[in-house]
């Protein structure tokens, strides 16, 4: 199955880069935007029928590698 | 002394770190690839700086998988000396060996100059050859160098003197102007509880020799041997 994975950067956690794209934003016109925040977004197929298991599957993937919890968070979704 | 220098693909600052501990301070160096394991006999463990798997994902996030990081985690668990620079200290944060994580630097720059650190705690085994309060100028030359951690575990490094550098002034004013990547309480560099593992983001290798008009990183190489040469530091 298809799995789509959102990390992002937990609330209070300094987003340098939200920062800048949102000033080039306000520069561009776009004067009512605010707390840009920048993420990533993944897409990674698992062999794996059983939803259960594909879930805890993803769950430990991300937990391991795929995001830093310390600074980030995730979420996902299984298609 | 034998240093071992583990190569990652990726990592630059390799060869440096061989040149300094091997002709410059004239100890035997193994070079080990991310893929292999740690022989015995070694009696220290850089980690070098670079861009190892390119710093996809997050810096050091991939390398920490790397097979050797197992023996490089057991080695520093045993009490043996693991010092990594740069990506190193990167690497160190991903794979749990030092609290906390790095941000991207908050001018978004990569940033390579020379900067000053304080020694914050000269009673280490990296830093025995250090003053308390010493300003070292030593050279950065990175894009995600901004210390972060949470609150608590802030709290506990500090009051475990576990800080041993922070980026300061040339008179060694420890202030916000003196920190060129945002991090936390200007910290530069820091080691674990046990006092074994140290991850700085000055690159000293960089500044460990007269002909390069700057020395102050040998200070922290020849604390290094110092310690390995009181026979009680070593690793059994």
């Amino acid at each position: 199955m298809k799995v789509k994975i959102h990390v992002t950067l937990k609330q209070g956690i300094l987003d340098p880069q939200g920062k800048a794209i949102e000033h080039a934003l306000d520069s561009l016109g776009f004067k009512n935007t605010a707390n840009m925040r920048v993420g990533k977004y993944m897409e990674v197929d698992v062999n794996e029928p059983d939803r259960a298991k594909a879930d805890a599957q993803v769950k430990a993937m991300c937990e391991k590698l795929l995001a830093n919890t310390v600074i980030e968070d995730y979420r996902y979704e299984l298609q | 002394m034998k240093i071992g220098v583990v190569v990652f693909p990726g990592s630059n600052c390799d060869h440096d770190c061989q040149y300094i501990f091997q002709d410059v301070l004239g100890q035997k160096v193994e070079m080990v690839w991310h893929k292999e394991t740690l022989r015995p006999g070694l009696d220290a463990i850089l980690l070098p700086g670079g861009f190892s798997y390119g710093d996809y994902l997050r810096t050091g996030a991939i390398a920490r998988f790397s097979p050797v990081m197992t023996a490089v985690k057991a080695f520093a668990n045993k009490g043996g000396l693991v010092m990594g620079i740069c990506n190193g200290f990167q690497i160190l944060l991903e794979a749990g060996l030092l609290p906390g994580v790095m941000l991207r630097n908050t001018s978004l720059n990569f940033i390579c100059k020379d900067v000053f650190v304080k020694v914050e705690n000269a009673a280490t085994r990296f830093t025995n050859h250090c003053e308390s309060g010493q300003v070292l100028k030593i050279p950065i030359a990175h894009a995600d160098g901004n210390y972060y951690t949470d609150p608590v575990t802030l709290g506990g490094i500090k009051a475990n003197a576990q800080v041993v550098f922070r980026y300061c002034t040339a008179e060694g004013k420890v202030t916000p102007e003196a920190n060129p990547n945002g991090s936390l309480d200007n910290i530069a560099g820091i080691m674990n509880a046990e006092g074994n593992v140290l991850g700085m983001m000055p690159h000293p290798e960089r500044c460990a020799e007269t002909v390069l008009g700057n020395e102050a990183g040998r200070l922290i190489f020849l604390s290094m041997l110092e310690t390995l040469h009181k026979p009680q530091l070593t690793v059994v």
